[in-house]
């Protein structure tokens, strides 16, 4: 029960926040709520297929087989495999770290991890069409020309930032999760 | 739509395997609630925080905090205001289209979508649980640096 409690601690305090907020702000507050309630929603639809594929992906997939792909000796073919999994990908951000922590656990290579992170933040196809509609072209194509040299970069950047250690770290964290 | 293939794609996978296996698939389902049960309070925590984000700066009042601003300090606003937004891309491009004929430059919106995918400044506990406080706040760092180079070139560009 106090564990629970220590686990559900910084939700119930955001709780508790909107709360008092509602009390000097009722319609910021019941605002607040609303949105809350809509995001949930929406996170309720798209996270239970990603984590049931985790699932299937984590028993069926051996490891030896990401590790070929994805791992520490895949090159070039591991940085393009990364860049298009991030892209097909659906849904926010969030959902992106528990599918890294699986690809930690098969062995996916450290900076593979983060191209992959990075694609899956700014590079979606289906957001790419959204953004041509809205924004024309010209921009969009322009910032995705950016930005897949850019997310290699920073992933390699990260990665000589981080030592050895920490990395390990990180995977042995991922084991447990 | 995605959402549509993403759940076809998933049924089909779990029919596939359950007939193959029914031992694993029972396993892939745990480990699916296991991973889903463990990040589930920071998922919470997260969308609460959300909600009063977006109830704070909606469209309009991002709008009027970027809209008529240009240059450097427009563009700094824009890339800290979309560091701390979440805002899902189907709201996010028409607001910027938006932003757009309100007078913001591209430049600024250049930015604001670069740190709005990029950068995120209220998911940092679901972040940090999977990848550590460093590296967490190491690749947000970058990744707001590197929304300065995309707002520039943008600039140039088009």
């Amino acid at each position: 029960m106090k564990s629970l409690f220590k686990r559900y601690k910084f939700f119930i305090i955001t709780v508790i926040a909107v709360g008092i907020i509602t009390i000097f702000n009722t319609n910021l507050g019941i605002k607040s709520f609303s949105i809350a309630v809509y995001s949930f929603k929406e996170m309720a639809l798209v996270i239970p297929p990603v984590f049931v594929l985790l699932g299937l992906l984590d028993v069926w997939v051996p490891r030896e087989t990401m590790m070929k792909y994805m791992g520490e000796d895949s090159g070039i073919k591991g940085i393009i495999l990364s860049i298009i999994i991030g892209s097909a990908a659906a849904g926010p951000l969030y959902g992106a770290f528990p599918v890294a922590a699986v690809f930690m656990k098969k062995g996916v290579k450290f900076s593979n991890i983060l191209i992959f992170i990075g694609a899956w933040s700014t590079t979606k196809i289906p957001m790419f069409l959204f953004e041509v509609s809205a924004l024309g072209s010209r921009f969009a194509v322009t910032r995705l020309l950016i930005d897949i040299p850019g997310i290699i970069i920073i992933a390699y950047l990260l990665s000589a930032f981080i030592s050895k250690d920490e990395i390990s770290k990180i995977y042995k964290n991922a084991e447990n999760l | 739509m995605s959402n549509y293939i993403l759940y076809g794609i998933t049924i089909l996978l779990l029919v596939i395997s359950y007939y193959k296996d029914k031992k694993k698939t029972k396993m892939a389902m745990k480990k699916a609630w296991k991973a889903f049960e463990n990040i589930l309070p920071e998922f919470l925590g997260v969308i609460m925080l959300v909600g009063v984000l977006l109830a704070v700066l909606n469209p309009q009042v991002i709008s009027k905090i970027i809209g008529n601003n240009s240059g450097w300090f427009g563009v700094v606003i824009a890339a800290i205001v979309g560091s701390i937004t979440l805002i899902p891309g189907f709201v996010a491009f028409p607001t910027a289209a938006m932003l757009l004929q309100n007078g913001a430059g591209y430049m600024q919106i250049g930015a604001f979508l670069s740190t709005l995918m990029m950068v995120g400044i209220v998911t940092m506990p679901v972040e940090i649980k999977y990848f550590g406080k460093k590296l967490t706040k190491l690749r947000n760092l970058f990744a707001f640096i590197f929304s300065f180079i995309v707002a520039y070139i943008i600039w140039k560009v088009v």
